[in-house]
């Protein structure tokens, strides 16, 4: 074999110093900066990462990016059949095509980037027991992932704002606070569950119906108006939900021109800030250990 | 300056009871009681202590399950301890298996960015070393088509190019040089050295102890998830090696260097009944580790029930491979053509010194007739046969400490002469 001087590796300074210590997890508030400033050093591995997914899931697929916009765009055909033909919901002079689709186009990629991002840790077993870098990466590349989708499926929607001439004004710019909200939101979930799934494959299995009801308990088939005569508990509990908050008020922004609606807009940030940091304990927690049990 | 340490770190896994059958309860409610029941507890290591000075090649043997690979996870920041503390000083890379990462879907060239950011380089560094990278995989044709499309070569190939491009200032080694063909394993330790030589840290972990002479400064035995020795490669290696001796970490388990036989257990046919083997020095001692440079005996002890049949006892030797390396019969004139009478017999075959190769050989035996061909007593997996080389100059390896291949390692006489002067031409 020839000799091989391809690689020469330089001497390590005696000097150079970057200590880190290791101890048993434990559960405190004042881990969470370290915890962070670790994942933004893993900043480029985030990035590659991400656009790998994006990648592979389009390298053997004949509609490549097209994928993003193909299931909001059924699922608003299917739906308009359903409520507009044979429920005969209202909504308010809106073409319910337009109005299903705005709401449907965030749905999409909070239930996509949840369901891909709950499997990520347990989908990634091998990884997980034979390298480190820090575990929440794999479920924030999905939330990537579905965000990157989200904008395809954006520039369509508005694409058919522009043909079916809804005004636009201004208030359209509070869609970004209310993606920003989602998307924490998002994280915080996939971080719950895809750490709870290590555990317990309950989780993904449980995935699809949570989902469904999840969805029917969201304002996106039909307006928000349309639940005001929900009996007391009832009431009381859908309002709870977060993604009351982030779908209404998206589509009352973006469809409506309207200023959001800062009352149920403010129960999705309250249970938004109170979840991500408990969330990302949580999951730093079961990381610990997670490749013991994997 | 210390890079690494260790300070009474014990690791504890959690094996969680099995949901037992007991009796007819309903199989959810047997799910619900492991549960809350509490797991067995597992202590992988126990109290481990130690510190590794910068520019250190620290090897860690022991038998399966010992805590070596712990050890190497906790120090990979794979898994966290139960207890202890783990100061580390540097950026660790381990490399616990080639080719991490990859993603059959993606190119070669695409995964050497993805796995160059899993195992830690940053991106514009990867950008930077890829080509090279490339030149040290040799498969530049290939570089741009998918790795599923991959032999298991390349795949391995590229892996370790990768691997073999980072920079860590502290190398975590598990077990990778084990992969691969010999050419391979070369640059593997080829590598290794060069990190060690620019002054990095090393911490090895492997079976193969002639590697972990070559390599480390210093080597930590393990037992049990406790270190049981700590100290210059030659002198853990042979307390290791006075270790395995023991029997504990034989291939083939639970056969030793003596087998016997009752009379309610009885071994052969209606003329000859086995009674005894063992595995025997010179000095007719009964051992199951033999120095590479002394005869061994395999002995059997067997009756004669019925006289008046020639017989020859046999001895086949296979290796850990399964292969039979070799069978020889009792040709010996004494008695050669010679009916045995009833009676107790003892034969033994003496296999010369620096003959066979090191590792683990395992014996059958029988006593058979020769023409027309009978097999009397032919017993599978009777005893192990264990031979080491103590590395001392006049075995068949000389001062050679590598790998050795070869199912038999005779040591033969050679001849060199000068046939031609060079001062003449």
């Amino acid at each position: 074999m020839p000799p091989d001087t391809s690689i020469v590796y330089t001497p390590r300074s005696e000097a150079s110093q970057s200590i880190r210590v290791i101890r048993p997890a434990s559960l405190s508030l004042t881990d969470l900066a370290g915890h962070v400033q670790s994942l933004t050093r893993h900043a480029g591995l985030i990035y590659t990462l991400s656009e790998h997914r994006i990648r592979v899931r389009y390298k053997q697929s004949m509609l490549g990016v097209t994928w993003a916009i193909v299931q909001p765009v059924a699922l608003m055909a299917m739906y308009t059949m359903i409520f507009s033909f044979v429920a005969h919901i209202q909504t308010n002079g809106i073409p319910y095509p337009i109005f299903v689709f705005t709401g449907l186009v965030p749905w999409t990629y909070f239930s996509t980037a949840l369901t891909a991002g709950t499997s990520a840790l347990v989908s990634h077993s091998n990884l997980i027991t034979k390298v480190y870098f820090p575990r929440e990466i794999l479920p924030l590349t999905y939330v990537i992932v579905g965000l990157f989708d989200f904008l395809i499926a954006s520039s369509l929607l508005a694409g058919l704002i522009l043909i079916s001439r809804v005004p636009v004004n201004a208030n359209i710019l509070y869609v970004l606070p209310v993606i920003a909200i989602m998307t924490m939101f998002v994280i915080a979930m996939v971080l719950i569950l895809s750490a709870t799934q290590v555990r317990f494959r309950d989780v993904g299995l449980g995935m699809p119906l949570l989902l469904q009801i999840w969805m029917f308990a969201t304002p996106i088939v039909y307006p928000l108006s349309a639940v005001a005569k929900l009996p007391r508990p009832l009431g009381w509990l859908y309002r709870v939900n977060p993604m009351v908050g982030m779908i209404e008020n998206f589509r009352r922004t973006v469809l409506q021109g309207m200023a959001p609606d800062f009352a149920i807009l403010c129960v999705s940030m309250v249970v938004t800030i109170v979840l991500l940091p408990v969330a990302y304990l949580y999951f730093k927690r079961v990381e610990s250990t997670a490749a013991d049990v994997i | 300056m210390i890079d690494l340490r260790f300070d009474r770190v014990s690791k504890r896994y959690l094996i969680p009871h099995e949901a037992e059958n007991h009796g007819s309860s309903h199989p959810w409610m047997r799910k619900l009681r492991s549960l809350w029941r509490t797991p067995r507890e597992f202590w992988a290591v126990r109290e481990v202590s130690f510190e590794v000075k910068r520019g250190e090649a620290l090897g860690i043997i022991g038998h399966n399950g010992a805590g070596k690979s712990t050890i190497l996870k906790l120090l990979a920041s794979i898994t966290a301890p139960s207890a202890g503390e783990i100061t580390i000083n540097g950026r660790a890379a381990a490399l616990i298996e080639v080719g991490s990462g990859f993603h059959p879907e993606l190119t070669g060239r695409e995964n050497v960015y993805l796995s160059g950011s899993i195992l830690g380089m940053p991106r514009n560094e990867i950008g930077q070393k890829i080509e090279s990278i490339i030149d040290f995989a040799e498969i530049r044709e290939f570089i741009d088509i998918p790795v599923k499309r991959y032999s298991s070569g390349m795949y391995v190939r590229l892996g370790f190019a990768i691997a073999a491009h980072l920079e860590p200032e502290i190398l975590l080694l598990d077990e990778v040089l084990a992969v691969g063909d010999m050419a391979f394993q070369r640059k593997c330790l080829d590598r290794v050295r060069a990190l060690r030589q620019a002054g990095r840290t090393i911490v090895f972990i492997s079976h193969d102890l002639n590697a972990v002479e070559a390599l480390c400064d210093r080597v930590l035995l393990m037992q049990r998830g406790e270190v049981i020795a700590d100290g210059p490669p030659g002198e853990v290696i042979g307390q290791y090696k006075a270790l395995a001796t023991k029997g504990t970490t034989s291939p083939f388990s639970g056969i030793g260097a003596v087998r016997e036989w009752r009379d309610l257990d009885v071994r052969g046919d209606r003329v000859v009944r086995l009674r005894r083997v063992r595995v025997c020095g010179e000095d007719g001692a009964t051992m199951s580790a033999v120095d590479i440079r002394h005869p061994v005996g395999i002995e059997i002890t067997y009756d004669v029930l019925e006289g008046g049949h020639v017989l020859v006892p046999t001895v086949h030797f296979f290796n850990e491979a399964r292969l039979h390396v070799f069978g020889v019969l009792d040709l010996e004139p004494e008695w050669q053509g010679r009916p045995k009478s009833a009676g107790r017999y003892v034969s033994t075959a003496w296999i010369p010194g620096n003959f066979l190769a090191e590792g683990c050989m395992i014996v059958d035996t029988d006593v058979a007739t020769l023409a027309p061909f009978e097999a009397h007593a032919y017993e599978k997996d009777v005893v192990t046969v264990r031979v080491f080389d103590p590395m001392s100059v006049d075995s068949a390896r000389g001062e050679y400490t590598g790998p050795f291949p070869g199912v038999v390692r005779p040591l033969v006489r050679w001849n060199t002469y000068v046939s031609c002067d060079g001062s003449r031409t």
